[in-house]
């Protein structure tokens, strides 16, 4: 395991620009994408696109990973306007690209290749952004969640049953990790945790993937709140959801997804009180309505998340669900005017 | 801002933060700990075992220790499935868990299932730094906390210095080298036993605080914690003194700066509330005030003692205002060492001469013993206790009368006889002999008693010089049974007329009546069943009223017995060897295929737990051992034995505590498996794979009895398969370790017989339960042919598992030289310290070895009587002469040896 591994450059140019201001995290994939209005030809790469040299029989409508081999132009240039809005941090889109989450498509076998482009992409379209305004950028290679839990039972009648274990997610996590690595991700982010033990899993498999590497990168962990309960899926409050993750030393620690910036707020609250590291958040653009969007605009959700920096709260912002370039504008502007939260030192 | 605290989670965080003292580990959730937790467990009634978690979580427990170290259930499937159902309960998984374990394996199992935050019990130098720099960052790497024991390659700390060191070694290895957390690091500097009446113990309570300052001052923002049960082990029965003693130990230890700590919180008293006086005595222990700590505690636990024998004895107190002679009585009978110095002081000073206390009271308690145990109201344990009390009352009188001798060259007393015993040349067990002996010198007969391993000439020379009136034998394996009729020889050549007793596990009335008698002309040669025949049979032959009559009808009834033997053993026709070859048990090898070993060659089992051991005794032959006759448990119910078995039970329990607290043993094992094939009646085993290359023979021997319906005669070489197909054998050498000996030995120098054949009684239990236990592990994990097994003790014992572990010297296998082929392909001295004298016994006697044969129709079986076309065949097959051979056999030959005499042979038999 890394004890002490040299830190990679951009960990120390991370940390200079931290020290600095609030930096920006870049916003949703998904409703980028859904603004493509791909049909399964499109996902596939049939016609305009690329086709994917990995074949499966299962739909790949919804596959929004596997755009990235077969609609790389398109990611490209998601990925370049959330630069261009103002991200310092820009996420790959591989929320999905384990070969446990890819099971569900049959593609199982595309998952390294989608990790490495993943992560080549966005580097292209920070490169192509840097050469117009000379920023330096960041690529956070991103580990969700998949689709199974390792603390939680999905048969009622059996609860010591679990559909995935610990061991699984950390090979399917070191595979992505190595990837995402391989592609050039300057930074390593387990978002959208619902389940601390599969954070867990991945936060083992990340410090594999370094050792491997044989430097440290700047490890990034948000958790998810899901409800008005204030804890995760699995159960934990924020603080426990901390205790559990600390031991990763990450560069950043918050909370993503799942609320709008208001009902985040206690949370990130409790979490920027007891962490000693920086403090990120990305909310959603408010509660989905009726029909499933979201429809908090740029403006609304600017306001609250500059609230957050008023108080001292974060250090990384950004959007979850339902944002888009023009929020991430928003926010970078409503934020510019605060110093970044002070991160405490255990005595 | 934030300090460097201990921070965990479950649910929820859990800090430990300044205010709270001291956190108090919940140990209800561990087999190890709880015994309704254990049998929860072994059950597998998950449900009860989760409402066991969630009465503690509800009764307060910040932390819940959970451990599955038991040897009958799978503890890695144990400690996932149950933190997995624990995960589904909200009101439970709130807290933090300790993930206790003693292997690796199960603790990184349950790091692997926990999303929370927990702390690992434990981790060590045990294995050597590099094991302990990789556990650690594991453990890192999981995210969890550790407890580190001060356990280095060198053993577990026990003196302060030694925690202090191995705790300063791992913190800089920890902080500096794994990058672990300081706040994160938890040392156990182990609790151990104190007033055990073991001097070296005295220290223990002090060593550990002092190491708990040390740690708490100098290595910063590390914690302290501790079992502290272990403390009290040995006042275990006596809850009032052991909840007094945790106390008073952790008001001290907490002050020192211990916060943290495994406790059964219905165990503990408040400090303040201790009654003055055995809160003083406690201190006094704990803090090793004064040298005479532990009596004076011993005296005032005797007031809080609760439950059992114990109480009545308290009721009875009264016994106290009987006169003297009385109150000797009451003791002898009652096994009371309590007041026995005082009484017999007493009485001393009363009585005209110091032998007269001997021959008046105490010989008339002694007779009122013997009474009773003849009559069957006493039985084996409740004597030899009386005769503790016996030797420690004469102990006082000694110096007077040797003063006395001194002074006016006044006589000994007269015994009733003069009784030499020894166990046979080559033969090391002497458990049987030890009983006899005592219970001999309870009815005033002199015992002298030469050891074990004893070489005739010795035995014959003291017998002249020392005038014994009887000679005892005692032996446990075959080739002693030759010893014997070899010591008869000499007796009779060398003129001797007194009377031979024979005893031990092997031996019989037949044997005696058939071999040994014979040689034997000039005195009579008795079997002695057991230690409760033996006074009437010393006394018969010592009789000169009924010597004769008495001798005359042994000899009677061994011709007759010898007679009978004659005729039933001509009765019985057995088969050539060849027509036996062509009946064996010929396996159907085309429906069961072998299954290869994990590895092959040898690998040294050293990774011990005692208290695990523990579980796998089987106590029914513990009970024959003390000649109680019944099955475990019943015989703790019994109508007439219940009582004494209850109470041998109790204290062996909690001499087992002992054992186990004090790690009195270090227990040893080397097992190995090698590719092998069946060549006729032969195992061949081989080098390699390959097997190009012969490594070792194995022998066995062919029933030769003629069977009815079909059944085979068989021999060990059936249940391996011949050339062509892969299969393999094991062996094995266990070994409850050397230290018996010593430990016996320092109970005899006390005076305390009972305590010395206690603990050999029980370390031959424990040899073997580990030979079942590394059988279990064998058929599970390092031979793996039924990895899936699950079964329980009883099965276990009942032998309801596949495969078999015949030993070199029992009936499937009788010729115990086949132990030299199994030590050397073992290289089991080295491995172990076993060495096989002379007779091919085993020493330390705590030990067994034996085959490791898979095949699941394999079965136990005896070889019993085989003929001389087998014998010869046999000598050449190992390519040892005939003569040598037939002696190693002679207990089964079915012929008269030709042309050698014992003797001769005795001095072959040396050639080892």
């Amino acid at each position: 395991m890394p004890a002490r591994l040299p830190p990679s450059p951009a960990f120390a140019a991370l940390n200079r620009l931290a020290a600095q201001r609030i930096l920006i995290l870049d916003g949703a994939m998904g409703t980028q994408i859904q603004q493509l209005a791909l049909d399964e030809d499109g996902y596939r790469g049939h016609g305009g696109g690329h086709a994917c040299r990995h074949h499966s029989d299962h739909p790949q409508k919804g596959n929004n990973d596997l755009l990235i081999l077969t609609q790389p132009e398109a990611v490209e240039e998601i990925h370049y306007r959330y630069a261009r809005a103002g991200a310092d941090i820009v996420e790959t889109n591989t929320f999905s690209a384990t070969t446990i989450a890819q099971a569900d498509y049959g593609l199982e076998a595309a998952v390294h290749d989608l990790n490495l482009e993943g992560a080549r992409i966005v580097r292209r379209a920070l490169d192509r952004a840097a050469a117009e305004d000379g920023r330096p950028r960041f690529v956070a290679g991103a580990l969700g969640p998949t689709n199974r839990t390792a603390s939680i039972s999905p048969d009622v009648n059996n609860p010591g049953y679990r559909a995935v274990s610990f061991e699984d997610l950390r090979r399917a996590y070191l595979q992505q990790a190595q990837g995402l690595i391989a592609g050039g991700a300057d930074i390593l982010l387990i978002e959208t945790i619902f389940d601390t033990l599969n954070a867990k899993a991945a936060i083992f498999a990340c410090l594999q993937a370094m050792e491997a590497h044989g430097m440290a990168l700047p490890l990034m962990i948000s958790g998810t709140i899901t409800d008005a309960s204030g804890r995760t899926l699995s159960g934990q409050t924020p603080t426990a959801f901390w205790h559990s993750v600390r031991h990763a030393r990450p560069w950043s620690v918050g909370l993503n997804c799942a609320l709008g910036a208001a009902a985040m707020r206690p949370h990130l609250a409790e979490l920027s009180g007891v962490a000693d590291t920086l403090i990120c958040a990305y909310p959603n653009a408010g509660l989905p309505n009726a029909f499933g969007q979201y429809d908090e605009g740029p403006l609304d959700t600017a306001a609250q998340i500059a609230d957050f920096a008023r108080e001292g709260l974060v250090n990384v912002v950004g959007g979850c669900c339902g944002t888009t370039p023009d929020h991430v504008r928003a926010i970078a502007e409503a934020v510019a005017p605060f110093s970044p939260r002070k991160v405490p030192e255990y005595a | 801002m934030p300090d460097r605290l201990l921070r965990l989670s479950g649910l929820e965080p859990f800090v430990l933060t300044p205010d709270i003292p001291f956190v108090n580990v919940g140990e209800r959730t561990n087999v190890t700990g709880s015994a309704r937790f254990r049998k929860l467990i072994t059950t597998r009634d998950y449900a009860a075992a989760l409402e066991v978690a969630r009465d503690q979580v509800e009764n307060g427990a910040q932390i819940i220790d959970i451990n599955m170290d038991e040897g009958l259930i799978d503890s890695k499937a144990a400690m996932v499935e149950f933190l997995n159902l624990l995960a589904a309960e909200p009101d439970i998984a709130r807290v933090p868990v300790m993930i206790d374990s003693s292997k690796w394996e199960v603790i990184e199992a349950g790091l692997q299932c926990v999303q929370g935050k927990p702390v690992v019990n434990s981790i060590s130098m045990k294995e050597g730094e590099d094991q302990f720099r990789q556990q650690a960052g594991l453990c890192l790497a999981y995210g969890a906390a550790v407890v580190v024991m001060a356990f280095d390659e060198q053993g577990q700390a026990d003196t302060a210095a030694r925690k202090i060191q191995i705790c300063q070694r791992a913190y800089r290895i920890l902080v500096d080298e794994v990058g672990f957390p300081p706040e994160d690091i938890i040392f156990d500097p182990n609790i151990f036993a104190v007033a055990t009446g073991i001097e070296e113990h005295d220290n223990y309570g002090v060593d550990f605080i002092e190491a708990a300052r040390w740690i708490r001052t100098n290595l910063p923002h590390a914690h302290v914690s501790g079992g502290v049960s272990n403390l009290s082990f040995s006042f275990r029965g006596n809850e009032p003194v052991r909840e007094a003693m945790h106390a008073v130990f952790l008001y001290h230890a907490i002050q020192a700066g211990m916060d943290m700590g495994i406790v059964n919180a219905g165990q503990l008293a408040v400090y303040d509330q201790i009654d003055p006086d055995l809160r003083e005595a406690c201190e006094d222990v704990v803090l090793n005030r004064r040298a005479d700590a532990t009596e004076r505690l011993l005296e005032v636990a005797e007031r809080y003692r609760g439950e059992g024998g114990a109480r009545a004895r308290e009721k009875d107190l009264g016994w106290r205002d009987w006169p003297i002679g009385k109150r000797l009585e009451h003791a002898l009978v009652n096994g009371i060492t309590e007041y026995i110095e005082a009484d017999t002081e007493e009485a001393r000073g009363q009585a005209e001469r110091p032998l007269h206390v001997i021959e008046g009271p105490l010989m008339a308690g002694m007779n009122v013993v013997g009474d009773l145990f003849g009559a069957g109201k006493m039985f084996l344990p409740q004597v030899v206790k009386s005769a503790r009390v016996m030797k420690q009352a004469v102990a006082v009188l000694l110096p007077y009368m040797e003063e006395e001798k001194r002074l006016t060259g006044a006589t000994d007393r007269e015994s009733a006889g003069r009784i030499l015993m020894a166990t046979v040349k080559g033969d090391v067990h002497d458990i049987g002999k030890n009983i006899v002996g005592v219970v001999l010198a309870c009815n005033n007969y002199e015992v002298i008693d030469l050891g074990v391993m004893v070489p005739p000439q010795k035995i014959l020379e003291v017998a002249r010089a020392e005038k014994v009136d009887v000679i005892g034998l005692s032996g446990l394996i075959t080739p002693s049974l030759d010893e014997m009729v070899h010591m008869a020889a000499e007796m009779e050549r060398e003129g001797f007329t007194i009377p031979l007793l024979i005893g031990g596990a092997t031996t019989s009335k037949i044997h005696t009546a058939v071999k040994i008698a014979p040689r034997y002309a000039g005195g009579p040669a008795v079997y002695v069943t057991d230690a409760s025949r033996a006074v009437g049979v010393v006394s018969a032959l010592l009789s000169p009223a009924q010597r004769d009559a008495y001798v005359e009808g042994i000899r009677t009834e061994y011709q007759d017995v010898a007679a009978r033997h004659e005729r039933a053993e001509a009765a019985k026709t057995r088969l050539p060897l060849a027509a036996a070859r062509a009946n064996r048990l010929a396996m159907d090898w085309s429906a069961h295929r072998p299954v290869a070993p994990a590895f092959t060659g040898t690998r040294i089992v050293d990774d011990w737990d005692l208290a695990q051991i523990a579980r796998y005794i089987d106590w029914t032959p513990f009970f024959q051992t003390w000649e109680l006759k019944g099955v475990f448990p019943r015989i703790l119910e019994d109508e007439a034995q219940g009582e004494a078995a209850r109470n041998l039970y109790r204290d062996a329990q909690e001499m087992l505590g002992r054992i186990i607290e004090g790690r009195w043993f270090r227990p040893r094992a080397v097992v190995g498996f090698w590719p092998a094939n069946a060549v006729g009646d032969d195992i061949r085993l081989f080098t390699g794979e390959d097997r190009g290359t012969a490594l070792a023979t194995l022998h066995t021997l062919r029933q030769q009895v003629t069977k009815r319906n079909g059944r085979p005669n068989v021999a060990l070489a059936d249940f391996v398969a011949p050339e062509g197909i892969a299969d393999h054998v094991g062996g094995f050498v266990v070994t409850a370790g050397p230290e018996e000996a010593e430990i016996a030995a320092r109970y005899e120098r006390a005076n305390d017989d009972y305590g010395a054949i206690m603990v050999k009684a029980l370390a031959d239990r424990i040899a073997e339960a580990m030979a079942e236990m590394l059988h279990e592990r064998v058929r599970k994990e390092f031979w793996g042919y039924a990895p899936q097994e699950d079964l329980g003790p009883e099965d276990l014992i009942a032998e309801r598992y596949a495969g078999i572990r015949p030993a070199p010297g029992y009936p499937a296998q009788p010729d115990h030289t086949e132990k030299l082929t199994l030590f050397r392909l073992l290289d089991a001295e080295a491995a172990t310290g076993v060495t096989l004298t002379e007779s091919m016994a085993m020493w330390p006697g705590s030990s067994v070895s034996g085959l490791y044969l898979a095949h699941p129709d394999a079965y136990y079986f005896g070889v019993a009587r085989i003929e001389e076309d087998q014998a010869r065949d046999y000598a050449d097959r190992k390519g040892r002469p005939l003569a040598e051979i037939e002696r190693w056999l002679a207990p089964i030959l079915n012929y008269n040896r030709t042309g050698t005499a014992p003797e001769a042979a005795d001095r072959i038999g040396e050639r080892a």
